[in-house]
């Protein structure tokens, strides 16, 4: 259906096309005037109405059409089907999509209902296919006859362009939006279920059983988390900028940057597998040897085989290249004729970089910083798989712990209905997140934009 | 100099001192800069280096030959030879194997615990290529074919040396062999100085007799294979596990070979007579290690053994077709207007903050968005390429924009006034002129973009992509699983074959992204114009 | 109406051929900021017209209002009249396009496309469908190389890219990129400023050639160039259109102290 529905418009703009174009050369061979716009753009014109309106009206088709067939066939449904909800209704329609391709089953209800379900699916493509042509036609004759010798054809066609370019860019904005819409919506439900101060301020996690949401844990966990993340990060991912900014030859630079980069290239699941397979062993058998220590309590550390300090670790060699390249970026945007002023006291080049580049370029720096806990907050496969799934408040690195994204995963992955606490829960959850991050993003861009103008 | 440096107060012990103190000052922070980059890169190779090791494994496997009678009545039971029937007869090609194993080894026929132990030597699932061979060729049908057929996997890891540490010893032949001393085990005269190397190999718990929980030693002679159960001055007291005692000269003529098992039975996935079985097809040349090639051209399955990475491989690709065509052209669209005809307006300002935002927002919430506007909205299918593809479009769409724009704004503005002063419309300038000369950057944007969305796995994880996919999705619209979802999947699998099989699945997709990288980076090379 | 001519006349540049540009009140804002305060004044035909002024002084903008150019820089706004042949070039009815089409520029730095030399040539007449087929293509190309003096130098490397060529020729092919869609007035940036004096007294000669065809229009900051290609001189000063009228009279007589004063060096 996709293929040939492509396949006949693309062939109905190419005619178009032709036909466009020949009435331009036409014009263009006996008009004694100059023409407006050169032939091409009659036949671009011409294609222009010829697809667009046909081509939304199968898009559309695509996108509400199969909803559309449903929401008849269920208001058709005979009167039994009132007891089920909304989830084991598109459950049982889902079982009749499938069942369109399958043989009769012999139950006579379902049968019907397949039937039907194929019935109205068939006249409902039809009026759509119905409509694209007609509104084909419709545009292809319309644009056919305002081709003229003084048709501004160049400009209709640009300015079509225009318009595609714009909706491209709104889509941005549309992803925004629903990424905003969307959670609020999915939180607001959960809201409703679930008081929102219990939800910011309790102290038990039990989404999976669809009892205790109090998120506190979570938060401790992302927290933790971050800090041992950037805990490492922060003053390797400095100093490494300082060196190559400051002391590398640009042929050390030429070679170690991409090598940084690398590890911001890895799959984050790369890393996860690598925490749970490398690092937690090793944190593990740290943690074991420091409870077998003559002077401490054997039941010190609590050993676990996922932890968060394994996650910490390996989500802060991974947020490394963040904090390395911005701030490489921002320590190279800082003027030379302030180094200079610096050399020429007689600072050394530590001095220099201390007391005049590092507080020139502090702003820049706490950005780069800031995006990188962002990155760490809503980094999600590294603690799904290394961190454990224990939603608990412990200062002990080596215990497992659990976080805001991990607790998503684990709440949507599999069928999820989006009827119950434990789905919306995860919603919430990401709302907050969400929330966070944006905050985080705002705050760094506007330190880094204001950083830019002022050496620019 | 001195002079002058002495009259500034710039000379004597106390300056000395204090530009030496700022000397070793200068030289630590070099140093920490220094092993700042190098963690970094240690790092790198620690996790590189890692994964790789564990992988290689993964890309041999051993395969057990095995010689099925094709009889008509098992191979085609409905009577008919049709290729898809022949293709499904899991069961009767499984009958075969396990046929050919009681014969190889009547020992394992016993009672059903037995058989079971006999028959997990290969898998169930794992005789699908033989039905599959025979459904392509049904003239096989009546003959006696031999088939490599994949080794159980934690056999396979025993024979790799993954399972458990393990002495191997040759030692001389037997002295002599008495068979039955009341009960079914077996007493071999070893010389005395065998005897005493077996004896220094066998760390019971207590001495010169075996008790249940210690680590095994086995002896083995061709195919014969024992496990020592007491030693005895230059007498090894034997269990029988394998091989035929009748010929006892098989037996005293060819070398012992004494493997001590450092994991006791009980803590291992594998038992003592499946290794003794293991080892007897070995000696007699069944078992091979073979290039592993189900890992690329076996779609999921539960048994690692012949899990493989295809269908994931054909997931991603039909997910990074949706993501391409959706988030290259509509990236390069949206970067066009804003960098070329955008008005500055609020509006603008406004698209601008969201684009740069939505690039750094988690990768999580568009798994989020996914789940709530496209699966449960517009009720489209879960665990669908189609759906991953749109999630990661959208993922994708705010780099290739910034990519986009920063390539646009690198093409000089005189080259866009030279076209519109010989009378070429903006538009005209834009896709005739500065379009084209921003492309290479365009594209190098896009694909690290896109190779980032290879190897994206949260947000897929919320729109159901974690589903078990036995084959590969023929269509967008099919279920399907990607490769970086596999490789959690895997990761999370509890047998230990798991482990070397996510590496290797691990590599595969390195190498896809390795190549884009390096595609990015030649197109950077290649076309970069500085101006 | 009588203002324009008033001033036209007190400017002292009573037009020798026939007028090609008349512009008339002219004034440019850059969002709040005015840039040209009220210029009037009228082009001939077959002339060189050579803007002259200190830098800042408005007259690169007020020559990018004769072909819309100013369209492209956000915030700026032109009112007044420029009217080429009989119609108004800011009548919202103009397409700039076809305007721009009818009148060619050269910038104050060369800036071929980065694609071959004949493919410069050749974009022009592309977009505008002058050429029916091939052969007609490489006959523009060929005559444009011609008339711009590059012909012979760069016949035998058509295919090499534009980019390649030196500053002046450079410049020479943009020239010659300008003539190829056949305008009728060229306007020239200060198209000189980044040339070596050899290559500059090439492209002067060729100004010099090109006049017998077309309504030129130069920007220029060297009074001495201005002296050697132009008919007519406007001196500008402060987004204010101090004097304007035959060149040689400009030169020896000026009606303005200021310009005076600016001829022989005094300020600017």
């Amino acid at each position: 259906m996709g293929w040939l529905a492509f396949t006949v418009l693309a062939a109905a703009g190419l005619t178009a096309f032709l036909v466009g174009r020949g009435a331009g050369d036409a014009l263009a061979a006996d008009s004694s005037a100059r023409m407006n716009s050169q032939p091409n753009y009659h036949g671009y014109y011409v294609a222009m109405w010829t697809v667009v309106p046909a081509a939304a009206s199968i898009l559309a088709y695509a996108i509400f059409g199969e909803g559309f067939v449903r929401s008849v066939l269920a208001s058709e449904l005979p009167d039994g089907f009132d007891s089920l909800n909304a989830f084991e209704r598109t459950q049982y329609l889902d079982r009749a999509a499938a069942a369109l391709r399958l043989p009769t089953t012999g139950q006579p209800l379902f049968d019907a209902v397949v039937a039907r379900y194929g019935e109205l699916r068939g006249a409902v493509k039809l009026a759509f296919l119905l409509a694209a042509a007609a509104l084909a036609a419709l545009g292809f004759v319309l644009s056919r006859r305002r081709i003229a010798a003084d048709f501004r054809a160049r400009l209709n066609v640009e300015g079509g362009i225009q318009a595609a370019l714009f909706v491209s860019a709104a889509i941005a904005i549309a992803t925004t939006v629903g990424i905003v819409v969307s959670l609020l919506y999915e939180s607001f439900q959960f809201f409703t279920r679930v008081s929102l101060f219990d939800f910011l301020f309790g102290l038990e996690w039990n989404a999976q059983t669809n009892t205790d949401f109090g998120a506190v844990p979570l938060f401790f966990g992302t927290f933790a988390i971050s800090l041992i993340a950037m805990a490492v990060a922060a003053p390797i991912g400095l100093y490494a900028a300082i060196y190559l900014s400051e002391y590398a030859s640009p042929r050390m630079r030429g070679w170690v940057k991409p090598v940084l980069e690398v590890l911001a290239g890895i799959p984050t699941v790369v890393y996860g597998f690598f925490a749970i397979l490398v690092v937690a062993p090793l944190v593990r058998s740290a943690a074991l040897w420091i409870n077998g220590l003559p002077f401490t309590p054997p039941e010190l550390l609590a050993a676990q085989p996922a932890s968060a300090l394994a996650a910490g670790l390996v989500m802060g060699v991974m947020i490394i290249p963040f904090v390395s390249s911005l701030s490489d970026d921002v320590i190279n945007a800082v003027p030379q004729t302030l180094r200079d002023g610096a050399y020429a006291m007689g600072a050394t080049k530590s001095e220099t970089v201390k007391q005049v580049v590092l507080p020139a370029a502090l702003p820049g720096v706490i950005a780069a910083l800031l995006l990188a806990v962002s990155r760490a907050i809503g980094e999600t496969m590294i603690v799904t798989m290394a961190a454990g799934q224990r939603a608990q408040i412990s200062v002990d690195p080596t215990s497992d712990i659990t976080t805001i994204t991990a607790q998503i995963v684990s709440l949507l992955t599999g069928d999820s209905e989006f009827d119950n606490s434990k789905t919306l829960s995860a919603f919430a959850l990401g709302f907050v997140l969400f929330l966070v991050t944006l905050c985080f993003n705002l705050i760094a861009l506007r330190v880094v934009q204001r950083y830019r103008e002022k050496y620019d | 100099m001195t002079e002058f440096a002495r009259s500034a107060g710039l000379a004597g012990p106390d300056a000395e001192a204090r530009l030496r103190r700022r000397y070793a000052a200068e030289r630590r922070f070099r140093f920490y800069g220094q092993a700042a980059i190098g963690a970094a890169i240690l790092f790198l190779v620690f996790l590189i280096g890692s994964i790789v090791t564990q992988a290689l494994p993964a890309f041999t496997q051993h395969k057990v030959a095995f010689d099925l009678q094709l009889d008509r009545a098992v191979v085609a039971p409905s009577g008919r030879a049709a290729p898809e029937d022949i293709r499904e007869n899991v069961a009767g090609f499984y009958r075969l194997v396990r046929e050919d194993l009681v014969e190889r080894f009547p020992e394992g026929a016993g009672d059903a615990s037995d058989r079971v132990e006999l028959y997990s030597l290969a898998t169930r699932l794992a005789v699908l290529p033989v039905a599959h061979d025979v459904a392509r060729d049904p003239s096989m049908i009546g003959q006696t074919r031999r088939f490599w057929i994949a080794l159980s996997d934690d056999l396979d890891l025993y024979l790799k040396g993954l399972v458990t540490r393990e002495n191997v010893m040759t030692l001389g032949p037997v002295i002599t062999v008495e068979v039955g001393r009341g009960d079914d085990s077996v007493v071999l005269t070893v010389a005395e100085a065998a005897a005493e190397r077996i004896r220094a190999n066998a760390p019971w718990s207590e001495p010169d007799r075996f008790l249940d929980g210690d680590p095994t030693v086995l002896i083995q002679a061709g195919d014969v294979v024992l496990k020592a159960l007491e030693l005895d001055g230059p007498e090894v007291k034997a269990e029988v596990l394998t091989g035929d005692l009748a010929a006892p000269n098989a037996l005293a003529s060819s070398p012992l070979t004494v493997r001590t098992i450092q994991t006791p039975e009980t803590d291992r996935n594998v038992t003592d007579r499946q290794i003794a079985w293991t080892l007897a097809l070995k000696s007699d040349g069944r078992i091979e290690r073979r290039l592993n090639t189900a890992l690329t051209s076996n779609a999921d399955s539960t048994y690692p053994e012949i899990a493989g990475v295809f269908a994931a491989l054909v997931g991603s690709l039909f997910t990074m077709l949706i993501t391409a065509s959706l988030a290259v052209p509509i990236g390069i669209m949206a970067a066009v207007y804003l960098e070329e005809f955008a008005p500055k307006t609020r509006m603008t300002d406004v698209i601008e903050v969201s684009i740069n935002n939505l690039a750094a927002v988690p990768s999580i919430v568009y798994g989020l968005l996914g789940a709530a506007v496209f699966l449960n909205f517009f009720g489209l299918p879960r665990s669908a390429p189609f759906v991953g593809g749109l999630v990661l479009a959208l993922m994708t769409l705010p780099t290739v924009i910034i990519a986009a724009r920063a390539a646009l704004k690198a093409v000089p503005p005189s080259i866009r006034d030279a076209a519109l002063g010989v009378g070429a419309s903006k538009t005209q300038a834009v896709f005739h002129h500065a379009l084209p000369l921003a492309a290479p950057g365009i594209m190098t944007g896009a694909i690290i973009g896109l190779a980032r969305a290879l190897g994206e796995t949260a947000p897929l994880l919320l729109i159901g992509m974690v589903a078990f996919v036995a084959e590969a999705p023929s269509g967008p619209t099919d279920e399907a699983t990607v490769l970086p979802v596999l490789i959690y999947k895997w990761s999370t699998g509890a047998e230990r074959a798991w482990e070397p099989a996510t590496a290797a699945a691990i590599i595969i997709l390195l190498i896809f992204m390795v190549f884009m990288n390096a595609v990015a980076v030649l197109l950077r090379r290649r076309f970069e114009r500085r101006w | 109406m009588s203002e324009t001519d008033e001033q036209a006349s007190t400017s002292g540049a009573p037009p020798k051929g026939p007028v090609k540009v008349d512009c008339r009140s002219v004034d440019v804002f850059y969002n709040d900021k005015q840039a040209i305060f009220d210029i009037s004044m009228v082009i001939p035909d077959q002339s060189v017209t050579a803007f002259i002024g200190p830098s800042g002084c408005g007259k690169s903008t007020y020559l990018r209002c004769i072909n819309r150019m100013n369209d492209t820089i956000e915030g700026a706004r032109v009112e007044g009249e420029i009217v080429i042949d009989g119609v108004d070039v800011n009548d919202p009815a103009v397409d700039p396009v076809l305007l721009r089409s009818r009148v060619g520029m050269v910038f104050q730095k060369p800036n071929p496309f980065p694609k071959s030399i004949y493919d410069n040539i050749a974009y022009g007449p592309r977009i505008h469908g002058l050429a029916r087929d091939r052969a007609e293509l490489d006959g523009i190309v060929e005559d444009s190389l011609t008339r711009a003096g590059l012909w012979e130098e760069v016949k035998d490397r058509l295919a090499s890219p534009g980019t390649g060529l030196s500053g002046g020729q450079q410049q020479r092919l943009c020239i010659a990129r300008a003539i190829a869609v056949n305008p009728e007035v060229i306007l020239m940036d200060e198209p000189c400023s980044a040339l070596d004096p050899i290559a500059t007294a090439r492209i002067e000669e060729l100004i010099d050639d090109l006049r017998q065809r077309f309504c030129i229009v130069i920007v220029t900051h060297s009074m001495q160039q201005a002296a050697r290609v132009s008919q007519q001189t406007a001196f500008f000063h402060l987004g204010k259109l101090i004097e304007y009228g035959d060149t040689e009279t400009m030169f020896t007589n000026p009606a303005n102290p200021k310009t005076q004063d600016y001829i022989t060096g005094r300020f600017g």
